[in-house]
């Protein structure tokens, strides 16, 4: 490649230097910290996205060197390129933070109050999102919009209702898959992600719309309400997979791998593998591979600390190797005579029961429930 | 050393008089206030057959609640294990089928919940944590035990008796409205 021209920018009174055609939003990440505007539809890993969800919108004060009159609206700083000499204002501008918290109650207006039930609670970007730029309450009094359920095979779990239309996993199977059988049909308050009529889908490397979707629409069918992930043990891990580059996080409780993902970085997007691609994972590494002997495991992932999935998780190898039981040898070899194995009396966790084996989320009757 | 306050009084070491070494004006005086407390309100409870009353913000042993039509609230979010910081609680979950939509509100449902009650420190901030007012710290206490398997309460002995199928029981349980 040629000399690149940089250009320079400012975002909340923070210059950086970076190449012609990147976007604003592209920039203010390589800031980093509170200076990234959200956001919820692009997706830097997939070409095309973005510009679809508005969170991202900031204040451009200055146009350019050339031309320093500032723009007149807000604009979407994934869509928007940088210019010489741009002053962009985030989160310093008042505008900015008001017009967010406008956005964010729009994308709430239809999106039901799952949380307890939904799998991404605890990883979701939408609940990142109206915690740090929304507003506490709702005006809407209005029916939320519901659909009917829509079965898309063994391994991937739709809920609609939860969809803020990214496109995000439209444009994932686009790329990533060489058929796209899903899309949204209809239009306005009746668009859908479905497949036309009634597919499951069955592409090698569909799973990713997993890990895309910022919302708990699409989640994994053999994770379902197994656990949540906040009490989970996310290690990094990686498998000699002849489709993909293998490189995972296993979702780990005590030596069960309840879920696999791929790598997310700070931005909550798939890492790259150390070649520079994204480090898309196909589905035998995340639906079938549940095993620990599938894997080798490189050591606990680093979770940013005020994530709620690092709570009662330490830093570095503490709480991954197993303690030794020193009753017998501080006791000249005696076994305690009153021990209660929580086993014995607890029906939770009983190690006969191996939830990373059941497909699909468990019934009462997987913990010999007969009360239906 | 130097005093740190003027407070401190030297003891008085003189010689006691007759009437002191006798004690007896003294011995007088203590027996009288003995004798003044029969007629005082006596603070003891005669426990069991009296009680004390609880306070409004009394933190008992945990109830699991149900709604109006009998399904059980809670959803195992898992919101209530987070907080809790004894970490008592432990929840196995499940996704409703057709059929059971009369027995649990949502989707999904604790298939196990248990709480144990060595652990616990009856903190409630389970109760401050549930979105679905599915956890109640209640006005008793556990009852005491010789050993220590009795103290794990499963969902059996946490939940409350349903409205519509045990509605005897239930009003029992609610106790007489004050």
């Amino acid at each position: 490649m040629s000399e690149q021209t940089l250009f320079k920018v400012t975002i909340d009174n923070i210059t950086v230097e970076v190449p012609a055609g990147t976007t604003i939003l592209q920039a203010a990440r390589k800031i980093g910290g509170e200076v990234a505007p959200p956001a919820m539809c692009f997706y830097s890993k997939l070409k095309g996205s973005g510009g679809k969800c508005r969170t991202c919108l900031v204040e451009v004060a200055k146009g350019s060197e050339k031309d320093p009159r500032p723009m007149p609206k807000l604009v979407a700083s994934c869509r928007t390129t940088v210019m010489d000499g741009m002053e962009v204002k985030n989160i310093t501008s008042e505008k900015v933070v008001e017009a967010r918290a406008g956005v964010v109650e729009f994308l709430l207006l239809n999106h039901p109050l799952d949380c307890p039930i939904c799998d991404q609670a605890g990883e979701c970007h939408l609940q990142d999102l109206s915690f740090e730029h929304g507003k506490s309450g709702t005006r809407y009094e209005f029916q939320r919009r519901t659909f009917k359920k829509h079965d898309l095979g063994k391994n991937i779990q739709l809920h609609m209702t939860r969809c803020i239309l990214c496109y995000r996993c439209v444009f994932t199977a686009d790329q990533l898959t060489n058929k796209r059988e899903h899309g949204i049909l209809d239009r306005g308050d009746h668009a859908e992600i479905a497949t036309h009529i009634e597919k499951s889908l069955e592409n090698e490397f569909i799973g990713n719309v997993i890990d895309v979707c910022p919302v708990g629409a699409l989640t994994d069918k053999t994770f379902r309400f197994k656990n949540r992930v906040w009490f989970l043990k996310p290690m990094d891990a990686h498998r000699d997979c002849p489709t993909c580059s293998g490189r995972v996080t296993l979702w780990n409780r005590g030596d069960e791998v309840f879920r696999v993902t791929a790598r997310k970085d700070e931005w909550g997007e798939i890492e790259d593998t150390p070649d520079g691609q994204p480090g898309w994972i196909c589905n035998t590494c995340r639906f079938d591979k549940k095993e620990t002997s599938d894997w080798v495991i490189e050591g606990p992932r680093e979770i940013n600390r005020h994530s709620v999935i690092a709570q009662g998780h330490y830093s570095g190898k503490i709480g991954t190797t197993k303690p030794n039981e020193t009753f017998t040898a501080v006791n000249d070899g005696r076994t305690p005579q009153l021990l209660m194995d929580i086993h014995d009396e607890s029906e939770v966790n009983q190690p006969s029961i191996h939830l990373s084996q059941t497909k699909g989320p468990s019934h009462g009757e997987t913990f010999n429930n007969n009360k239906a | 050393m130097q005093p740190l306050t003027n407070k401190a009084q030297a003891v008085n070491r003189a010689p006691m008089s007759f009437w002191e070494r006798l004690y007896l004006i003294n011995i007088i005086k203590g027996m009288f206030i003995t004798f003044s407390h029969m007629f005082k309100k006596q603070p003891t409870i005669r426990y069991p057959e009296q009680k004390r009353e609880f306070s409004h913000v009394f933190r008992g042993l945990h109830v699991l609640n149900r709604d109006e039509a009998g399904r059980e609230r809670c959803t195992a979010c898992g919101l209530c294990a987070v907080a809790c910081p004894a970490e008592a609680i432990t929840m196995e979950a499940a996704e409703r089928q057709d059929g059971e939509e009369n027995l649990y509100r949502e989707e999904k449902y604790a298939a196990k919940y248990e709480i144990n009650m060595l652990r616990c420190i009856f903190c409630g901030l389970c109760e401050e944590a549930c979105p679905k007012d599915a956890i109640y710290l209640s006005e008793t206490f556990a009852p005491a035990n010789y050993t220590r398997k009795g103290f794990i309460y499963g969902k059996e002995d946490l939940l409350i008796p349903n409205p519509t199928t045990e509605a005897a029981a239930f009003a029992a349980a609610k106790g007489v409205e004050a």
